[in-house]
């Protein structure tokens, strides 16, 4: 089948299987591997992008589903070399060890903050459930959250 | 995943028809139960109706008496309305607990109560506030629409177009939630109404989501917390599993059912 969608501005049209998903369209048709399989299972959030403006899981979206659709995905977050804030903030508080989580950690963010821009620290923790980390712990990461919101991060 | 036809339907009579055509179609709403499902190969449908492009089945209404949810709602536009917040708070907490941030920007209610996990919260709030279901060709009460695990009253072909759920004096929802999955491993719907209190408990049940008749009766003789506490709950028929035995699901209802009465608003 036939879909068209926007991903990071640009307009793709591709010939798919219907049973495609959309993080591999994204990463096989398209070679963008920003968007990582991690469990496969809606559970870890390292596929994590924006639909429509939404955070979702693109392990679990056909990609059929995303068909005349926009999708951002982290490779469309930084203006050429300048990052954007939430990408700073977790680059200066080291809101990563291994990095494999980053880039849905960065989507997720760039969500919770267009809908909450000053969430609590409660709040930051119970918006990132979806998002899962295996080195840090959290602590950094929600130090980032809070400071690309222009709050202090915990421990500062 | 094994391979399908993919169509996404252009109105819900179309998506009826298709149905009718092809027997072994499924449904495809938020995709949040179907498509891990599908991925795992536990099933093998010939074509998925999509019903995502239908606004007609998207949005909240709110009357004087009753909340109406149109089935394709997902549980974040539930979680963050301002006016369902006015109306009965108690289903946007409910909405907002539900999985994960990215879940609910894709889950919906009609995906969840046709699905009938008997983990799941959403029936526990039909059946708690006793709503009716509404399909394509006619309406359900919540009473008559859980029939046990996964098992509802809808025929092959029928379709949940909306909710739609009386106003009560209060409500609210208290769930122990399974930290990894935050499904619930029992969870509790307290309902009052100026003709009594309805009581649903989900996670529990091992024929689904029912009614605790016991702690009904003891809060409509005294809405209180400690009234609902004080029922004992046996362990015959509840669920048991890794996360916890028999036992400790049937303790944990009329505790949740206290923390839901001292939470009702």
């Amino acid at each position: 089948m036939q879909v068209t969608l926007t991903i990071n501005g640009q307009k793709v049209s591709a010939d798919v299987e219907p049973r495609t998903l959309l993080v591999k369209f994204i990463r096989e048709h398209l070679r963008l591997t920003g968007a990582h399989v991690g469990c496969d299972t809606t559970q870890c959030g390292a596929c994590t992008i924006l639909f429509n403006g939404d955070a979702v899981k693109s392990c679990t979206m056909l990609v059929a589903q995303a068909d005349g659709g926009e999708v951002l995905t982290v490779e469309g977050v930084a203006q050429g070399d300048k990052l954007h804030p939430v990408q700073e903030a977790f680059h200066v508080h080291h809101g990563l060890q291994c990095g494999f989580c980053t880039p849905g950690m960065v989507m997720r963010t760039l969500d919770l903050l267009a809908k909450n821009p000053k969430p609590s620290e409660e709040e930051i923790r119970h918006q990132m459930e979806g998002n899962l980390c295996r080195c840090t712990g959290y602590h950094n990461i929600v130090a980032a959250v809070q400071a690309a919101s222009g709050q202090t991060p915990i421990g500062h | 995943m094994y391979e399908f036809d993919y169509r996404r339907a252009a109105s819900v009579a179309d998506a009826v028809a298709q149905l009718k055509k092809t027997p072994d179609a499924k449904l495809l709403a938020g995709g949040m139960t179907l498509l891990p499902t599908l991925k795992m190969r536990l099933a093998q449908p010939s074509e998925l109706v999509d019903l995502g492009a239908l606004a007609a089945l998207k949005g909240i209404s709110i009357s004087e008496l009753h909340v109406t949810i149109g089935a394709m709602t997902r549980h974040a536009d539930v979680a963050a309305s301002k006016e369902l917040r006015a109306a009965l708070p108690a289903l946007c907490e409910l909405a907002g607990g539900i999985g994960d941030p990215q879940v609910r920007n894709r889950g919906t209610m009609g995906g969840s109560v046709a699905n009938d996990d008997p983990a799941a919260d959403y029936p526990a709030a039909c059946l708690g506030l006793g709503a009716t279901i509404v399909t394509d060709r006619r309406e359900i009460a919540a009473d008559d629409y859980f029939l046990g695990l996964f098992q509802t009253a809808l025929e092959e072909d029928e379709i949940i177009t909306a909710i739609r759920f009386p106003r009560p004096l209060c409500a609210a929802y208290e769930k122990f939630k399974n930290p990894a999955s935050r499904y619930a491993t029992v969870g509790v719907f307290v309902a009052r109404f100026a003709d009594g209190v309805r009581v649903a408990v989900t996670g529990a049940g091992s024929d689904g989501v029912f009614r605790a008749r016991d702690i009904e009766q003891a809060l409509a003789a005294h809405f209180a917390p400690q009234a609902a506490a004080s029922v004992t709950i046996s362990s015959e028929g509840v669920a048991s599993d890794m996360h916890g035995s028999a036992e400790y699901r049937a303790h944990l209802i009329p505790v949740l059912a206290a923390r839901a009465v001292g939470a009702c608003k």
